[in-house]
């Protein structure tokens, strides 16, 4: 394995297996919730950070986090009051980071905004040592949450109204999955790149549920699917001159598209099965006879 | 704790108002369940049923009057482990799916918070899916069930927390008939345990023996407050006996035909 021999070859990998673990975890609440997009407004907004961080001479890493922990809380609290005009005032948002974004980086010095290619699409190459400690403590926070509170998290997620019910802290939880979706982000986007984070949320578990029953399995087989495609990706850019994030959402279509595949098949024995071991479904007896008691005497 | 003994009741609602948008929803109703009894909310589409039991747990704001919840004002109230609430049930599933397990788990969140569960919790969870006769269904996906098993599986997750107080909107809605007669028996085991029941129904059907008490509502007032109203339809058919279970043993149905 003579690419582990190169250094920023082993801090790419590091990155891409917490990439891996990390977006589809996060994903899994997202997309359970019906808010896949959030990743992408995230992202968005992200790109005024990154820009900030260039402009200040600061780390585009914790700028970036700072910018989109902001962002995803405005986007939590315009979600949680349920106006009508929520997603025209989302919209601002995102285009809004976008626009920041291109305009800040013009605005720094030597800044251009060829600067933000590698932070849009991914690059194997930029993944700094320094990058490296913050994508570790950003990923082991993303852990902690997406794992140690899934049962809580889970329930939030799968009916507000009822947790709300249960006494849990539903405005918190919410707004610590916001936080948790925008820590996420600008730990992917070295490796996968801000336009693309989105889809390693979504694709990995999307594939997931096509095979699997439970909320907890999914979650997992997301986590896994997360990470051999994005350490796979990051390979095949080693090899083929490309960004990785690009490398990476293919491979996971490619993963989704294997998995629906198989599961079509297997959704059909399981409900043959099911039948077999059921009532018999080409006959339909004649329901038993109405007892006395039902009848009306006159 | 002499409190306890006093005939306070579990829920109160006190001259009620809350709006949806501009529209009056409740126009100031009264409504209580005392300790152990079985109240049935009654009325047409749109009369302020729904609202009136998510009022009763805080999940609609009122615009005037007041909700108890075993005599604390509802703003102060923490002890959620005491209520177990059951929404009105949704037909969209939802984008992840999830098990039967899981979602009759997430019903045990008002004991265990944001520590794990223990055994003690995994047996109460264990229990709620007998209860309802699910418990071979543990391992499904809820999206795979009929909508009388998910409704089903809706009343374990509330009977996991172990509630003293159930609040149900409308568990008979969409039910087959098998579903319903398990439902009438888990209600009939509660309420034989002490817990104190108030639900939205369409009609009293399957639980009317159960009911003590029912309130009407129409507009978004009270019309009606005390026993069950007589039946109509299938149910005023001669012959049809309502054997109430509180009755003593041996008492004489109370029956309701024209010839009886």
């Amino acid at each position: 394995m003579e690419i582990l021999d190169y250094a920023f070859m082993q801090r790419a990998l590091i990155a891409a297996l917490l990439v891996g673990v990390t977006a589809p975890a996060i994903g899994t609440y997202l997309v359970q919730r019906r808010q896949a997009i959030m990743g992408d407004g995230i992202g968005h907004v992200a790109m005024t950070g990154v820009a900030l961080g260039f402009l200040m001479n600061a780390s585009p890493v914790w700028m970036a986090t700072l910018v989109a922990v902001v962002g995803s809380v405005g986007m939590e609290l315009i979600r949680s009051r349920g106006k009508t005009s929520g997603d025209i005032a989302l919209a601002m948002l995102f285009y809004g980071g976008m626009a920041g974004g291109v305009m800040i980086i013009n605005l720094a010095p030597n800044g251009s905004t060829a600067n933000l290619t590698s932070y849009l699409f991914g690059s194997i190459t930029t993944v700094a040592p320094e990058d490296v400690t913050a994508i570790c403590v950003l990923a082991a926070f993303v852990i902690a949450i997406t794992v140690g509170l899934r049962r809580q998290l889970f329930a939030v997620c799968q009916d507000e109204e009822f947790a709300r019910v249960t006494g849990l802290p539903v405005r918190l939880l919410n707004l610590l999955i916001a936080v948790t979706a925008a820590v996420t982000v600008t730990v992917a986007m070295r490796i996968v790149g801000l336009l693309l984070v989105s889809a390693m949320m979504v694709i990995p578990v999307a594939a997931a549920q096509r095979v699997t029953r439970g909320f907890a399995a999914t979650l997992g087989l997301a986590m896994a699917i997360g990470v051999a495609v994005s350490v796979a990706g990051t390979v095949t850019t080693y090899y083929v001159d490309a960004p990785s994030g690009a490398a990476i959402v293919l491979l996971s279509i490619g993963v989704f598209l294997v998995l629906a595949a198989v599961a079509t098949p297997l959704a059909r024995r399981r409900a043959r099965d099911a039948a077999a071991s059921g009532p018999d479904p080409d006959s339909c007896p004649l329901p038993p006879a109405r007892s006395t008691a039902d009848d009306v005497r006159v | 704790m002499p409190a306890a003994d006093e005939p306070q009741p579990v829920l109160a609602l006190s001259g009620a108002r809350a709006t949806l948008g501009s529209r009056p929803v409740l126009r100031g109703i009264d409504l209580a369940v005392a300790r152990g009894e079985v109240v049935a909310l009654l009325g047409a589409n749109g009369s302020g049923k729904s609202t009136a039991v998510r009022a009763a747990v805080g999940q609609v704001p009122l615009t005037d009057g007041s909700v108890e919840l075993f005599g604390t004002p509802l703003r102060r109230y923490r002890d959620w482990a005491r209520v177990g609430y059951v929404p009105q049930r949704t037909t969209a599933a939802s984008g992840v799916p999830a098990t039967v397990r899981e979602v009759v788990s997430a019903g045990r969140l008002s004991r265990t918070r944001l520590r794990l569960p223990g055994k003690a919790d995994r047996r109460a969870v264990d229990r709620a899916l007998e209860l309802v006769g699910m418990a071979d269904r543990a391992g499904d996906s809820v999206n795979a069930l009929s909508g009388g098993q998910h409704q089903r599986v809706l009343i374990a997750r509330a009977l996991a927390g172990e509630p003293e107080l159930l609040i149900m909107d409308e568990p008979m809605a969409g039910v087959d008939l098998a579903s319903q007669e398990v439902l009438a028996g888990t209600l009939r085991e509660q309420v034989a345990a002490g817990t104190s029941v108030l639900l939205v129904l369409h009609e009293l059907g399957p639980l009317e023996p159960l009911i003590d008490r029912a309130v009407v509502l129409r507009d978004g007032c009270v019309t009606h407050d005390g026993p069950p109203p007589e039946a109509v339809g299938q149910h005023a058919l001669p012959g049809h006996d309502h054997v109430h279970p509180h009755a003593p043993e041996g008492a004489e149905p109370i029956r309701t035909g024209l010839l009886t």
